[in-house]
């Protein structure tokens, strides 16, 4: 598989609860707690798009849009 | 499908505490049915009573919320009825052991084709914080303030014991693992218990000073070990997670068509 590269971190702001638990685990320190206590990407050029934060988010409040793959051919 | 499609989203944001696990697990439930491509007109989810059994009114799959401790009985029912589609039975650690025990050693026993998820955060959560056959010795709760002196089951050696042919554990930490075992789980023709570890910061968590979710989850990160780690071997306190039992036994409703055969043909 090609490196996967991000193209948008949502988080909706409605959703979640700010329990923190994106921002303390993601291994590249791209999130982060605002002064609402609401999850805010702030480093997205950091992120290696694992979706852990995606996936471990209780309020199912984080969406991850990845670039289109690129082929491995493609990159040769 | 996006995540969206497979929730009911107008009852959201929902009404679990910030970063309780049950919201993870929901999360791992909806990407397990996404990537193993089940039609949501496929799957019947059937919950009990708790703050893990309102998981079903959150998705859109045929859903029904029925009695605390019996849902694993209306999940027969529905299975023998419609063999065709998948029964999945989301039920809290009080749910399923305390006054839902019997059900569930017998539903077990029977080896019919049911995927339990055991949403293990060892308390009653939705009644404020009582000790459940899962919250083990020495914890506190607010019906046990001087230590809890009883002793906990452990789901995993229940369920083995109970008969179930797919059992395993995961955690709200391990959510890969945890995606991976629910996809196995809803696959297997059988009985499968799967237990999830998650955290109740609101009642547990406060009470046992585990601290937040994050800590909570950084605890069973560290209290849980792959089966037959060499860690297991050094420290035998750990909790192992992964597949302790996958195994082919008759499947109840294949065994219970071929008596009504049997009947029919009058020998
Ligand atoms: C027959 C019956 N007895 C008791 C109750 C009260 N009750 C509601 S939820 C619950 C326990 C919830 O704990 P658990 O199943 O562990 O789920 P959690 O809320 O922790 O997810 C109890 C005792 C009830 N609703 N029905
Ligand atoms: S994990 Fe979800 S709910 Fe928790 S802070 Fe992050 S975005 Fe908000
Ligand atoms: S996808 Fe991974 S790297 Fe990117 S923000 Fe989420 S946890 Fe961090
Ligand atoms: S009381 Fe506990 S189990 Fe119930 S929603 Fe809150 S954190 Fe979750």
């Amino acid at each position: 598989m090609g490196k996967r590269k991000l193209k948008e971190l949502q988080i909706n702001r409605e959703w979640c609860k700010g329990c923190g638990i994106c921002a303390a685990f993601c291994a590249k320190k791209v999130l982060e707690m605002d002064e609402l206590d609401k999850a805010v990407p702030v480093r997205t050029e950091d992120c290696v798009v694992c979706r852990l934060c995606e996936m471990r988010c209780p309020d199912l409040a984080i969406e991850i849009v990845a670039e289109e793959q690129i082929e491995e051919e493609d990159i040769g | 499908m996006a995540v969206k499609d497979y929730i009911r989203e107008r009852f959201f944001p929902h009404m679990w505490c910030a970063g309780c696990g049950h919201g993870i697990v929901l999360n791992g439930l909806i990407r397990a049915v996404e990537k193993l491509g089940i039609d949501k007109s496929a799957i019947v989810m059937v919950s009990g009573i708790g703050c893990s059994s309102r998981i079903a009114g959150y998705l859109d799959f045929h859903t029904l919320h029925t009695l605390h401790g019996r849902a694993l009985a209306f999940a027969t029912g529905v299975k023998l009825s419609k063999p065709e589609l998948n029964v999945i039975v989301p039920m809290g650690d009080g749910d399923a052991l305390a006054i839902g025990g019997n059900h569930f050693i017998h539903a077990a026993r029977r080896n019919i084709n049911i995927t339990a998820i055991v949403m293990n955060n060892r308390i009653y959560g939705m009644t404020g914080g009582q000790c459940s056959p899962l919250s083990g010795y020495g914890t506190l709760a607010s019906t046990a303030p001087y230590t809890n002196v009883d002793q906990s089951f452990d789901v995993v050696q229940l369920a083995s014991a109970a008969g179930a042919t797919f059992v395993a554990r995961s955690t709200g930490f391990h959510v890969q693992q945890m995606t991976e075992i629910i996809q196995e789980a809803i696959l297997h023709n059988g009985f499968s218990v799967v237990e999830v570890m998650s955290q109740c910061p609101t009642y547990f968590g406060r009470r046992n000073r585990q601290g937040d979710a994050v800590d909570m989850l950084k605890y069973m990160q560290k209290i849980t070990t792959p089966i037959g780690s060499k860690a297991k071997e050094q420290n035998p306190e750990l909790i192992e997670r992964g597949v302790f039992v996958r195994k082919e036994l008759p499947e109840y409703c294949s065994a219970y068509d071929t008596v009504i055969r049997r009947a029919k043909e009058g020998k």
